[in-house]
């Protein structure tokens, strides 16, 4: 098996060394034209480039996309607009009020992603943090329930979505517990509560695995007299959480939790594929709103889709910078 | 058995003790456990049903398959019941057709006889058996063998272009000191900020400026410059000591050489555990393919999922089949490398 392994590496990684050997001599050239500087630029040029064509460009081209009307997709066929586009997103004539809205999809989307961001994040945050701690614990086969709760991080969201849309159809799973229970089946996904509650708890069943790593990792990191001195002066558990756990936690819990705010804020995958946006407009998230208004709709509108995108990216900024500077103190208090 | 129970909640440290505390983490392990694995054995055991059984409730939990028999003088094998006959006996018969709520029947013994009975009368001779059919049929008549295909080749090369340019970008920001370095690190890390689905319309409109849309392509290379590849790699490669590759130089080899013989085999360790994350990354990519393709042939499996299960009739026995399909290599990779994935995350938060 693993003369196998060696022999399927080295039949994969043969044409790549020949390619290797013959761009050799000109680089050396190159070299000896440049010196290491020129070969900096070598060794940073494809990144840079792929990164500059298809991330920084479409970057400042997003601003640009967003000040233009009208239909077409290509630059040349649009006119433009100034910032009529955030106007039309932003303007409502009562804004306590979201159908008085001129686009009252987009509130919709908004007040939509919000509530499920306050209910997923809380949600996530306190079933990671338990699984975490529980893994902490002096238990048997930490590694194998270490993994359990991994395992749906891989999946991809749309098969978590056909799986979970399997399981609440009408002659799914979960109505087999309800009528086994004694209460009506129900058809999940057709209901505007149902169907908001399964994309906040499927979206935390996907991803808790993944925040449970994190405080974990944070948890080990903990030094292990703390907890000795604790129990040599009888402290009762619940204080030493409080004050030895939840503290020293606290940098890692952080990361953790805007972390899962940035996500939160641009769900789709999963949402689209197991309620697509529905019943009616119930589960409408922002990036599905995009989606549609940029792409999938008829009367699509590039421009408005880039004016809402370029709002939320807005946020994310924040968000991230946030995250940016509560790892970095994470970090530290790794490194102390 | 009573032994391995207590090898296995036995604790450790505290004697032999029960807290309420140790119940309660091992009701959350095990219930842990049956949900977040039972969905994809659900989904797993009702990928073999058939059509039929898909639409039962309550539904069964093993597949089964409906019995049929070749009856002479009919030319289709005829699926047998078990029926109630009037006069109180039971017998295994064939079903000719169904006429409202009446069935006709045959004994597969003795063809020549009919015999009617009511539907509530009968039921199915089933016995665990596969319906492979639903793997079989889409892949071939549905052209999910394409996407499979299409979806094999995103992932190879986008995880060997990810590989080969993050690496080099990370060699010449961990190795060399050349004007602009901070100000490289600084735009990578500013990426962090812009998720795709922010650039989705500019994107679209560069992917088809360069002739990209609607090819493999256009969904390979917006995805290669990842910057926490360029990031994991550069942690790394900073651990190599710099004297190797002076002791190089002094041998006269190229810096290309230095890199391509040198650092990436050392690097080895943080490469395998980036090419493991890509591959997840592109195998799971829905929203950009999603937008790029947009005709059938191009298709991945994701997106050809994502449309069968949009149709309005919803053809659940293959969805289910080709959803199972689809998982296959997430769960290789959950099985024999979990272990690198867990580390990574732990070490360099990354996803």
């Amino acid at each position: 098996m693993a003369g196998f392994g060696k022999t399927l590496g080295r039949a994969v990684t043969w044409p790549l060394t020949l390619v290797a050997r013959a761009v050799d001599p000109p680089l050396r050239v190159w070299q000896r034209w440049t010196g290491t500087g020129g070969m900096a630029a070598v060794f940073l040029a494809p990144n840079l480039a792929i990164f500059g064509v298809f991330v920084l460009i479409p970057l400042v081209l997003n601003f640009v996309y967003s000040m233009t009307g009208g239909t077409g997709i290509l630059l040349d066929q649009r006119s433009f607009i100034g910032m009529e586009q955030y106007g039309r997103l932003l303007e409502c004539e009562d804004y306590t009020r979201r159908i008085t809205c001129r686009e009252d999809q987009f509130w919709t989307a908004v007040t939509n992603t919000a509530t499920f961001v306050i209910f997923q994040v809380t949600l996530m945050v306190t079933v990671s943090l338990i699984t975490a701690l529980i893994l902490n614990r002096n238990i048997r086969g930490r590694g194998f329930f270490r993994a359990v709760f991994f395992f749906p991080v891989l999946l991809s969201p749309v098969v978590v979505g056909l799986i979970w849309r399997w399981i609440l159809q009408r002659q799914g799973l979960l109505n087999l517990i309800t009528v086994n229970l004694g209460l009506e089946p129900e058809v999940w996904l057709n209901d505007r509560f149902y169907a908001f509650a399964a994309t906040v708890g499927v979206s935390t069943w996907a991803h808790m695995g993944f925040y449970t790593l994190i405080l974990l990792a944070g948890l080990q990191a903990i030094p292990r007299d703390l907890y000795e001195a604790a129990e040599m002066d009888a402290t009762p558990p619940m204080r030493v959480f409080r004050r030895i756990t939840l503290p020293l936690l606290g940098p890692n819990f952080a990361v953790v939790l805007v972390l899962a705010l940035i996500r939160g804020v641009q769900i789709f995958d999963e949402v689209y594929v197991l309620t697509g946006g529905g019943p009616g407009t119930s589960t409408l998230y922002l990036t599905q709103y995009i989606y549609e208004v940029g792409f999938a709709s008829i009367l699509r509108n590039p421009g408005l889709a880039a004016a809402a995108s370029i709002l939320m990216g807005a946020v994310l900024v924040v968000l991230t910078l946030l995250q940016l500077w509560f790892s970095r103190r994470a970090e530290g208090r790794r490194a102390r | 058995m009573s032994r391995i129970l207590t090898f296995v909640f036995r604790r450790r440290g505290h004697g032999g003790r029960w807290h309420w505390t140790d119940i309660a983490t091992w009701i959350w392990l095990i219930g842990g456990t049956i949900l977040m694995f039972g969905p994809a054995l659900w989904l797993v055991a009702s990928s073999f049903k058939g059509p039929a059984q898909l639409a039962e409730f309550p539904p069964t939990l093993l597949p089964y398959i409906q019995q049929t028999a070749v009856v002479e003088g009919y030319d289709a094998p005829l699926p047998l019941y078990t029926a109630t006959l009037e006069d109180g006996s039971v017998e295994v018969l064939a079903e000719i057709r169904r006429i409202g709520v009446n069935s006709q029947m045959v004994d597969p013994e003795n063809p020549g006889e009919r015999i009617n009975v009511n539907i509530a009368d009968r039921s199915p001779v089933r016995e665990i058996g596969f319906a492979t059919g639903n793997y079989v049929e889409p892949l071939v008549a549905n052209n999910f063998l394409r996407f499979l295909w299409n979806s094999v080749f995103v992932t190879t090369m986008a995880t060997l272009i990810t590989l080969l340019t993050n690496s080099m970008a990370a060699f010449a920001l961990s190795k060399y000191r050349f004007r602009g370095r901070d100000a490289v690190m600084l735009l990578i890390v500013a990426t962090l900020m812009v998720p795709l689905s922010v650039i989705l319309v500019p994107l679209y409109s560069v992917v088809n400026a360069t002739g990209l849309l609607n090819t493999l392509w256009g969904v390979i290379l917006p995805t290669v410059a990842t910057p926490t590849g360029v990031f994991l790699l550069r942690q790394y490669m900073l651990t190599i000591p710099d004297e190797l590759l002076e002791a190089a130089r002094m041998d006269h080899a190229s810096e290309w050489q230095i890199y391509w013989r040198i650092v990436l085999p050392l690097a080895a360790p943080a490469l395998a555990v980036l090419a493991i994350f890509s591959v997840v990354w592109r195998w799971n990519d829905f929203l950009w393919p999603l937008i790029v393709l947009s005709q059938r042939e191009h298709y991945t499996l994701q997106v050809g999922l994502n449309t069968y299960a949009g149709e309005l009739n919803v053809q659940w026995h293959y969805i289910l089949a080709m959803t199972v399909v689809t998982m296959i290599p997430v769960v290789l990779v959950f099985v024999f490398l979990q272990r690198f994935i867990t580390t990574g995350i732990a070490g360099a938060g990354i996803k």
